[in-house]
């Protein structure tokens, strides 16, 4: 039997797979942390114990690209920089997601000069932005909680398109 | 003054005080156009051809010892209506004397050129290419003058007063 892409979005099973998938990716988010600049101390503030993102499923910060799931991108990103940004993206699996961490990767931040990115989404998509200046760990969390939202109501369909950036 | 040995006072003491200025006049006479003394903060400008000069002095001088390029930086005074244009600075520290010392000299925009220090100190390496990256000022035998922060490709010199406030030269992404 073949199963089209119509039959998949709507049949009771598929959906429900659907469903389970979601619940099983949103809460095994491996994170690649792109760490910057100063809100990584924020970035390592939620990850430690008084905060805890392992309480979330995203406890484990993988340092390969080819590893993770979720591009943390914590800190200012400047022009010299963006191009390994994009490479990094580049080699991520699918299914993937990015944040973007603080208001220099959302916007660029008060930074508005020859040398900064005004917001990473003018390089790669970006699911969650997380304000603040540095965003304290309950925004952080907050943020994790809305991806894992993001993830669970995500149809592998949709997923597994593959985005491949080029420049 | 009297002498400090006379007095039984150490050279420690009696140097943190104008008396750097004094022998750096002193050794260079008319290539130091103007000193200062603020508080403590002594201030010495110095002629650009003489740097080097003046800078080995203050080195090997063993009253001085000036022995740690704190800060090699510049200044840009456009609009300013001054002549030359650019202020390079250096911040010298004496480990041994505990003396610190600013150095100035002025160069201009039709030649922005200055002898390197990297056979001093050779962390002026460094500080000379980031001088040369944001002013465009150039160090005459320096052993790799090249850009340390902008990327290569990158045009003109961003922190001099007319590099345009919102050109933007992304190597990805949108344009301005």
């Amino acid at each position: 039997m073949n199963i089209t892409a119509q039959d998949r979005q709507e049949s009771f099973v598929t959906s429900q797979l659907d469903g389970l998938i979601g619940w099983a990716r949103k809460y095994s988010i491996f994170q690649y942390p792109f760490v910057t600049a100063c809100c990584g101390m924020e970035y390592m503030a939620t990850a430690c114990s008084h905060y805890d993102v392992d309480r979330f499923g995203a406890g484990l910060p993988r340092f390969s690209p080819r590893q993770s799931d979720v591009l943390m991108v914590v800190g200012t990103i400047s022009h010299k920089l963006a191009p390994v940004l994009k490479q990094i993206y580049n080699q991520m699996c699918d299914p993937k997601w990015v944040v973007a961490f603080g208001v220099c990767t959302c916007t660029g931040g008060f930074y508005d000069n020859y040398a900064t990115v005004m917001g990473i989404d003018t390089i790669i998509p970006v699911d969650v932005y997380i304000p603040g200046c540095p965003p304290r760990p309950e925004t952080v969390l907050d943020g994790l909680m809305k991806l894992q939202e993001k993830i669970q109501h995500q149809s592998s369909n949709e997923i597994s398109k593959g985005r491949l950036v080029q420049s | 003054m009297s002498d400090p040995e006379a007095n039984g006072l150490t050279s420690f003491v009696f140097h943190t005080d104008f008396m750097i200025l004094e022998k750096i006049k002193e050794k260079f006479l008319d290539d130091v156009l103007e000193t200062s003394d603020f508080r403590g903060d002594l201030v010495a400008v110095v002629n650009k051809d003489v740097i080097y000069d003046v800078m080995e002095f203050l080195k090997t001088d063993p009253t001085l010892q000036f022995n740690v390029l704190m800060d090699l930086t510049a200044v840009d005074y456009l609009w300013q209506d001054r002549f030359p244009r650019f202020d390079v600075v250096y911040h010298l520290f004496s480990l041994s004397q505990n003396l610190r010392v600013r150095i100035k000299a002025g160069v201009d925009e039709k030649e922005p050129v200055i002898d390197s220090l990297v056979k001093l100190w050779p962390i002026a390496d460094w500080f000379e290419r980031e001088v040369w990256d944001m002013f465009g000022i150039k160090f005459k035998g320096h052993p790799n003058l090249k850009r340390i922060m902008m990327y290569d490709g990158f045009q003109g010199h961003a922190l001099r007063k007319d590099y345009p406030i919102t050109k933007r030269q992304p190597l990805i992404g949108p344009k301005n």
